[in-house]
């Protein structure tokens, strides 16, 4: 590999890094504040996947793609509260509901789909920001999209909030020891029911991203995972949201490790490498299922925890 | 910043607080029976009594957690309505439960504020900071405020849900045995904290409390609860422990006891030597506790409950890690596992059976054959079990214990709590007995229960079982005891006999005097 491959790898490997991780980080945030108020959402997979339908599908039928980002997040919304609701009933499992969302979702989104895999939409703009540069790498590397700036402040908002807001604490509370709460008075369910609906819409933004953002179409093998990978991400990033930005990155540069080397001609072992996110989920998965401070900053009222 | 919690020159008023005639049913219990209490403003009251005698369900009967079924609580002579324990706090009346309320992944800090009805939409931790440390300063003694609460010690713990009572202005502090999880410096500290501010007419003061020490140093009155009912009241300082604790325990009960055959020689069956253990969060809950036990006696184990007696039946049962000590049965090195069980006949009825010596959804014949399913005659030659004469065998046992079910079959937590305690009996003495050890047998059952249940347990002593009785119920113990020893925060006073016993003296080591 000469000198200049190498700095295509990794010029390829930054922008990969930042596109694919835009889903990923909006899942994860979804994921985090949901899991923060103490209940799992396996069932973002099928928010995403609808999110990514539905939001093309906007964008096609309105010309408008952020049009189509707020009908991704609307959809979240939508789902995450049902999730939520259905949650507080007597002697109902999140986990075993989230299944339930997750093929729901992927259903109606295959369903409803199906007219929307030929028709090209309007797709959000990128941000040309390897303007400077006159390399054409460092410039496509570097054209990056608007959702990735606006899920990084998210993240930072979060952060922030999860600690010096009331509604924040509350959360946390809530999530934390439900007993503690309902004794302050605390609504639990209606807490929960909020931020799953949040969550959701989180998810459903990180939806639209994958069918809107370049070179975007809305496909059915779109999320491949994606959702769920970043429930394992969650977990790795220790429910903090500014880690979660890291963790997303890092999903981000595997996921991209593929498509760069096959951009130098490498492509012995292709789908070895693209398998890498896949791979990396089993690893992060057993190292903090090991690792005692990961679960000293669980949530208490998670039900994998308890 | 802009509010000042609590105001160190502007004292506020401690307030009095009665309860006129409160009536508590539970069923067919009556736990409270018009309970009449008077507490003048700026007092430490102390409210004492056995476990079960009503003080926690009068407490939280003031707090508004239960509703009495009779009678009013009067807050400076004036009568309140409390549904909730929010409501409480909007009086003034914070408590500490025995339990924890903290959020445990919160900071300290975080604790504090968030308890607040006003806590702030957007909270400037810098201001919060400044006014927390200066109301920190103004106690004796502090907790970490970044900490989380995860990383304090119990005692922290308890002292940060005091501190949290204070930190929101509450004027009425009802303690549920605060220093149970503290050492003596730290409940001393607080303690002499709480009595200097009653004292200044600050706060006003209930606390349950078993310990008489503790009541004779900072208390100034004091109200007994016997079974539901006010046997005593007075000024703390002038009563004497023995009054007190005449009180509280009552006249020896002239109810006859199981005959007891004697035995002229009680050759050691099992001894304890030096045994420790410690609780989940590295406590010592069991401290260096030596004893033996000899054939045909019924040593008994008297003891306020949480002073490490479950633990000591976890460690027999094989359920707790000794972290010290040693176990001797019939002379040689004993390991509570099933094979020395066996070996040794070591029988055991804990406490609440149907959580902790029965599988709940496995049927009473199933439950009934956990001791022997394995073992010929119950198993077949290949070691198969046999349904059929697990259940013939389940069907002989009922019958000969009274156990009343629907059906061998029947799963085990379809029966009532007698019928639970008398089929794992059941399954413990259908064999040979050579060492028994029960907890708090009679727990909850009728009269009728508990005297077949000691008959039983008596039974067993005078075919020259060596029964180690762990209760809680005093009467029980001076029934059946022959020798008795006190439990105390993890260690156990010297065995004596029953007849050279006096209960006074029962009921201050109880209270660790």
């Amino acid at each position: 590999m000469s000198q200049a491959d190498l700095m295509i790898v990794i010029y390829a490997m930054i922008g990969g890094a930042i596109r694919v991780s835009t889903p990923f980080l909006f899942v994860a945030l979804g994921e985090c504040l949901t899991e923060k108020s103490g209940r799992i959402n396996l069932g973002l997979e099928g928010t995403l996947i609808l999110g990514a339908m539905v939001g093309y599908a906007v964008s096609l039928n309105s010309g408008s793609p952020w049009l189509g980002v707020l009908a991704a997040g609307g959809i979240g919304i939508l789902t995450g509260a049902a999730h939520g609701w259905i949650c507080k009933l007597p002697k109902v499992n999140d986990i075993a509901v989230g299944l339930a969302f997750m093929s729901l979702g992927t259903g109606l989104a295959f369903f409803f789909g199906k007219p929307y895999i030929q028709p090209s939409a309007p797709r959000l703009d990128s941000l040309p920001l390897g303007g400077w540069s006159s390399s054409p790498q460092v410039q496509q590397a570097l054209s990056v999209n608007p959702l990735f700036f606006i899920g990084i402040l998210l993240a930072i908002v979060l952060w922030w909030g999860l600690r010096n807001t009331r509604v924040g604490l509350t959360v946390r509370m809530v999530g934390d020891s439900a007993a503690s709460a309902r004794a302050m008075g605390v609504n639990i369910n209606a807490v929960r029911l909020l931020a799953t609906a949040a969550g959701g819409a989180l998810a459903g933004v990180g939806g639209a991203f994958l069918s809107l953002s370049y070179p975007g179409s809305w496909s059915e093998g779109l999320s491949s995972g994606q959702g769920l990978m970043a429930v394992a991400l969650v977990i790795f990033a220790r429910w903090n949201p500014l880690r979660c930005v890291l963790a997303a990155l890092l999903f981000g540069a595997a996921g991209a490790l593929g498509p760069s080397l096959q951009s130098i001609g490498i492509s012995y072992g292709y789908h070895f490498f693209n398998a890498a996110p896949y791979i990396l989920t089993l690893g992060i998965m057993i190292a903090s299922a090991r690792s005692k401070s990961a679960a000293g900053e669980a949530p208490r009222e998670l039900s994998i925890v308890k | 910043m802009t509010r000042t919690v609590l105001h160190p020159h502007t004292p506020v008023r401690a307030v009095g607080l009665a309860t006129n005639a409160i009536t508590k049913v539970f069923g067919q219990m009556r736990a409270l029976d018009e309970v009449s209490v008077r507490i003048a403003p700026g007092s430490f009251h102390a409210l004492l009594g056995e476990n079960g005698a009503g003080k926690s369900t009068l407490v939280k009967c003031i707090m508004g957690f239960y509703g009495a079924d009779g009678g009013e609580v009067l807050l400076n002579g004036a009568p309140v309505r409390i549904d909730s324990p929010r409501q409480a706090q909007a009086h003034g009346i914070g408590m500490v439960y025995q339990h924890f309320t903290l959020v445990p992944c919160l900071t300290a800090a975080e604790n504090l504020v968030m308890a607040r009805a006003d806590a702030p939409g957007v909270i400037n931790w810098r201001s919060e900071k400044r006014g927390l440390e200066a109301f920190m300063d103004r106690m004796p003694f502090r907790v970490r405020l970044d900490r989380q609460v995860n990383d304090l010690s119990a005692g922290e713990k308890q002292k940060l849900e005091i501190l949290k009572l204070l930190y929101l202005d509450q004027r009425l502090l009802i303690l549920d045995e605060p220093t149970s999880v503290m050492t003596p410096a730290e409940a001393d500290e607080v303690l002499t904290l709480l009595r200097g501010m009653a004292g200044r007419q600050e706060i006003t003061v209930l606390m349950i409390s078993h310990k008489f020490r503790e009541v004779k140093a900072f208390c100034d009155a004091f109200t007994v609860l016997r079974r539901g009912r006010v046997t005593g009241a007075g000024d703390a300082q002038s009563a004497s422990v023995a009054e007190m604790s005449h009180m509280m325990i009552g006249e020896t009960e002239l109810r006859s006891r199981a005959p007891r055959r004697r035995h002229d020689t009680v050759p050691p069956r099992l001894v304890l030597d030096g045994v420790c253990a410690e609780d989940e969060t590295g406590r010592q809950v069991i401290d260096n506790l030596s004893l033996t036990l000899g054939a045909g006696e019924i040593l008994g184990i008297a003891g306020v409950s949480g002073n490490g007696q479950a633990a000591l039946v976890e460690v027999l049962a094989g359920q707790r890690p000794m972290t010290g000590g040693r176990l001797l049965a019939e002379g040689r090195a004993f390991v509570p596992r099933r094979a020395d069980l066996d070996r040794y006949k070591v029988f055991g009825l804990p406490e609440e059976p149907l959580r902790n010596a029965a599988v709940p959804r496995m049927s009473v014949a199933e439950n009934m054959a956990f001791r022997s399913f394995d073992k010929p005659p119950l198993a077949g030659r290949m070691g198969y079990l046999s349904p059929a004469r697990i259940r013939a065998r389940s069907r002989d046992l009922i019958r000969r214990y009274n156990v009343r079910t629907s059906s061998p079959d029947a799963l085990i937590e379809t029966l009532s709590g007698g019928n639970v305690q008398r089929a794992v009996l059941a399954r413990e003495l259908s064999g040979d007995v050579d060492v028994l050890i029960v907890a708090n047998p009679c727990f909850g059952l009728d009269f009728a229960s508990v005297a077949e249940i000691r008959a039983q347990i008596m039974d067993q002593r005078n075919r020259g079982a060596a029964v180690l009785l762990i209760s809680e119920d005093l009467d029980e113990i001076l029934e059946l005891s022959d020798r008795v020893a006190v439990m105390s925060e993890g260690r156990l006073a010297p065995a004596t006999a029953v007849e050279a016993t006096e209960r006074g003296e029962i009921g201050r080591l109880m209270g660790g005097h």
